[in-house]
């Protein structure tokens, strides 16, 4: 006689299992099925295409009731199952009892609610099944209708992209940095944002709900920042938890999820379970293919049969019409990890392969995923990959061929291959435009425009130069910026404003970065590049900023830092002194010198005491210094005719009006002033980066000099007759500064590059330009002209500055 | 025997960062990488003391602030030319707790 087979959960996994298990063992269990929906099985994972229109229901249903029918299935579709007595071998319904045989759980997941405040309003939604989608579809059909998903996973950019091809204009908000933060880098993150975003999809990342706003109905979603997103529809699709309260109830073993054995088994060995209420070995699954791994085991086990699940590797698709992306396996980087990476950035091609020993270990692919199977493939089974590692990029139609020598391989390029995407240009155009005289690389660049976009093709220019002049040809001698790209400082800059990047990992994917996150030397530069360039797009990375500008202090030999408040100009007050003696004294500074700024520091102070001895100077009026910044330090002045007999002009409010303008921009180094009321100079302004020195008939503006390893006295920018012209003068010359110069050159370094000719055509002699230039620094003024220690100085940041955890006392014990 | 002592979340700790826990044996830097892996080396970089938890993470290593040095999360040794050493401690993740090895640290100071 057939054994009863009931089975709580009509999902994927459930409905697989039975599947296998007809097939298997046939006759051998009389099946009822409970399924909570009103309908039998459908293939979940496609209700992306149901969601945009491109399929319909019916397209995706696994089971229908003719399938049941031809397999004795009691369907139970729309019942809840409210209980499970184990003693006596039955689950109760509204219906009353049925009793098993054996017992299959199936209960699938529930999606996570983030319980702020609104979440229960009418038009919050979750993306699950068919019914959430329906609710979407009728949302959707409102003109102008707005939605706001909350998720930037794999759900929830699908429930985006559907509801953007239904025509609702889509807001998705993602609390990490990068979209599927759990299946993609950084790199491949920014590909699909810049695609999602070219879709009409707006982006937000580290974006955290505060709250759904609504009266009755959702009208808007708030973030932490107050920012509002009006909506008429909101998706929740943060995540799943496994749906575990009837097997709890039941007192079967649970953690995260429904504990099971390598054979689907539970703690009572008539109860089986599969799918995503399963806790496996500590693992719980989200995605389809592990489902069917264990959906056969448990059909073996049930069929008798000696089967064993082992856990799945696990691979991921994202299924948004015309958005190619992969990823499997381990992608973090290590010791003894290499990484492999092909960026192709014309076509928005980015692959990257992780590889350890002779093991294929991991893979993220976007844009060309067409080998993203047979890279699985190699994962799973561990092939030693050491012959074909040269080629392994390539996939399997380059597999285990020799790699050709990088000159042959350019001398193989038929004439018509284009070598630059960019611009569109072949191999005979350049090899016929270096046939022609252009015999460097600029000169190739100047009559083809081959590599002056992106520059990705710059080595292949120059092995055709190499190829066609032979040893006529010398190449250059430009210093990449660091090991992790071959374009030098200046390439970077350029193209970061030529091609509008405007995120770290828009500058590592579009210039073809060799490492996956950069490195200390290149991260520094390219972090101040971009806040030069887009002050307003931009968020300053502060874990790409030395620990200086990180902790805005300076450190010193001991592991202490230095603090040091702004003395405008160099003049201060009673009270200013007093407090600052008031805060040495309190903090136990061991050291106060007076530095050749005109203003004081205060040495060895612990990095925990800094928010609050911020916070003791703050309350005197007293501010950051920038002692430790790439940026305006100091406007040293003379008392002027305050006070000296020799005095010209007001030197002294021409320093401070200077220093209260300028303090707290950025700059490619440290940047540091001084006015001199007289040409006896007593400020020393001819050898600072940029010093005035006052005269009767006006101001004499100097910028260049140099006071430290090179000692430079400054070279005359301009002569103006009033102290305003002079201020612009002043700040011109340091926003051209600032966008143009190499990171760590000092002024005097970056004009002996560009040449002062072309600096004073662009701040003297264009005075629209001139205009322009102080427009910019102004509007950056306005993002960054805040005081750090004032930001600083709170409960919030005193406990990062402070050791995580003190473990001496529990040492103790 | 391992000890497993709850030290703090994920989160208290900035992604390419570090926070520094206090112990007997001294100071011990926490990193978190951009990948969201946790390592514990001790805040010291051999060249010349210099509080590695203030450097720079990049990949799974931090530049040291002082001068430079690069040292390995996984190994604690210096990459490149220079030489030096700094001891790891076993540390790890679970539901986005960090969870720090307190025997191995104790058995350092025993040694």
């Amino acid at each position: 006689m057939a054994e009863k087979l009931v089975v709580i959960g009509a999902g994927m996994a459930s409905g697989r299992l039975l599947e296998q298990l007809f097939e298997k063992a046939p006759g051998a269990y009389d099946v009822t099925l409970f399924g909570a929906e009103p309908r039998g099985n459908y293939n979940r994972i496609m209700l992306s295409p149901v969601l945009s229109g491109e399929k319909t229901f019916e397209e995706i249903i696994t089971h229908d009731a003719d399938w049941y029918a031809e397999h004795g299935v009691a369907c139970r579709f729309g019942e809840a199952i409210t209980g499970v007595d184990r003693a006596r071998k039955v689950v109760v319904s509204a219906e009353g009892e049925t009793p098993y045989d054996k017992l299959v759980i199936a209960t699938g997941s529930m999606p996570f609610i983030i319980p702020v405040p609104g979440h229960d309003l009418a038009g919050v939604v979750t993306y699950r099944d068919l019914d959430d989608t329906n609710a979407m579809i009728a949302a959707a059909a409102k003109p102008g209708a707005k939605a706001v998903v909350i998720g930037g996973g794999l759900l929830g950019l699908e429930a985006a992209a559907g509801l953007r091809l239904r025509g609702m204009d889509v807001t998705v908000l993602h609390l990490m940095p990068h979209l599927i933060e759990r299946q993609l880098d950084p790199a491949a993150g920014y590909l699909l944002q810049k695609e999602l975003e070219s879709r009409g999809i707006a982006i937000r990342c580290r974006a955290n709900t505060h709250e759904i706003v609504g009266d009755r109905k959702v009208e808007a979603v708030r973030l932490d920042d107050g920012t509002e997103f009006p909506a008429d529809l909101v998706c929740m699709a943060v995540g799943i938890r496994p749906a575990t309260a009837l097997a709890k109830e039941a007192g079967l073993a649970c953690g995260r999820g429904l504990h099971v054995d390598d054979q689907m088994i539970t703690s009572d060995e008539n109860i089986l379970a599969v799918g995503e209420c399963v806790e496996h070995r500590g693992a719980c699954y989200g995605l389809v293919a592990p489902l069917y791994d264990m959906a056969k085991v448990a059909a073996e086990t049930l069929a008798g049969e000696a089967a064993a699940y082992e856990g799945s590797l696990t691979a991921t698709k994202l299924k948004v019409t015309g958005v190619d992306l992969f990823s499997a396996g381990d992608f973090a980087e290590g010791e003894g990890r290499e990484e492999i990476v092909f960026r192709d950035p014309a076509r928005g091609v980015y692959k990257r392969l992780v590889v350890e020993g002779d093991r294929l270990i991991g893979a993220v692919m976007y844009g060309d995923t067409g080998d993203g199977n047979w890279f699985f493939g190699h994962i799973k089974d561990g092939t030693d990959i050491s012959e074909m590692r040269e080629t392994l990029i390539f996939g399997p139609a380059f597999a285990g061929g020799t790699p050709l020598d990088p000159m042959a391989a350019v001398a193989a390029l038929p004439d018509e291959a284009e070598v630059c995407g960019c611009n569109g240009v072949c191999k005979s155009r350049i090899t016929g435009a270096i046939a022609g005289g252009a015999t460097t690389l600029d000169a190739v660049r100047a009559e083809t425009k081959a590599s002056s976009s992106c520059g990705t093709c710059t080595g292949l220019v120059e092995q055709l130069l190499a190829f066609t002049l032979g040893d006529a040809y010398a190449a250059p001698e430009a210093k990449p910026m660091c090991g992790c790209t071959d374009l030098t400082h200046e390439d970077v800059r350029r193209l970061i404003k030529s091609r509008e990047l405007k995120s770290m990992p828009a500058v590592w994917q579009e210039l073809g970065w060799k490492t996956s996150c950069g490195c200390h030397v290149c991260r520094p530069a390219l972090n101040y590049y971009l806040l030069a360039d887009w002050p307003l797009e931009y968020a300053d990375d502060p874990q790409s900023r030395f620990v200086n500008e990180r902790k805005h202090a300076n450190i010193q030999k001991d592991g202490t830092f230095s603090v040091v408040p702004r003395m405008w100009g160099g003049i201060t007050t009673p009270q200013e002194l007093r407090a600052i003696a008031d805060a040495a004294e309190k903090y136990n500074v061991p050291t106060v010198k007076v530095t050749g700024g005109q203003r004081l520091d205060l040495l060895g102070v612990k990095g925990e005491d800094l928010p609050a001895i911020w916070a003791d100077l703050n309350q005197a009026g007293l501010v950051s210094g920038h002692a430790y910044a790439k940026g305006l330090r100091t406007v040293k002045t003379c008392v002027g005719t305050d006070h000296c007999r020799f005095g010209t002009q007001d030197s002294t409010a021409l320093g401070i009006a200077i220093e209260k303008r300028m303090w707290g921009s950025w700059t490619p180094h440290k940047v540091k002033m001084a006015v001199s009321g007289c040409p006896r100079n007593c400020a020393e302004a001819t050898c600072k980066d940029v010093g005035i020195v006052c005269v009767d008939s006006g101001f004499e503006v100097g910028v260049g000099g140099a006071a430290g390893m090179d000692v430079k006295r400054v070279e005359p920018l301009g002569k103006t007759e009033t102290a305003e012209e002079a201020m612009d003068l002043v700040v011109a010359f340091t926003q051209l500064y600032r966008e143009h110069a190499k990171y760590l050159d000092r002024p005097y370094k970056w004009l002996a590059k560009v040449g002062l000719d072309w600096v004073r055509e662009q701040v003297v002699d264009d005075l629209e330009n001139r205009k322009a230039l102080v427009e910019r620094f102004d509007l950056s003024q306005r993002i960054f002209q805040k005081d750090p220690w004032a930001e600083r100085a709170n409960a919030e940041t005193e406990k990062k500055y402070r050791p995580i955890a003190d473990l001496t006392l529990e040492a103790a014990e | 025997m391992s000890q497993w002592i709850d030290i703090g979340a994920l989160e208290d700790i900035p992604v390419r960062g570090a926070r520094v826990v206090r112990t007997r044996v001294g100071c011990l830097a926490v990193f978190r990488t951009g990948a969201d892996e946790v390592f514990a080396l001790a805040d010291r970089c051999p060249h010349q003391g210099g509080p590695l938890s203030e450097g720079i993470v990049h990949g799974r290593a931090v530049t040291c602030p002082l001068h430079n040095w690069v040292i390995s999360f996984e190994t604690g040794e210096a990459q490149g030319a220079d030489d030096g050493r700094v001891p790891t401690y076993p540390v790890r993740l679970e539901a986005g707790r960090i969870l720090l090895d307190a025997t191995a640290v104790a058995q350092s100071a025993a040694a």
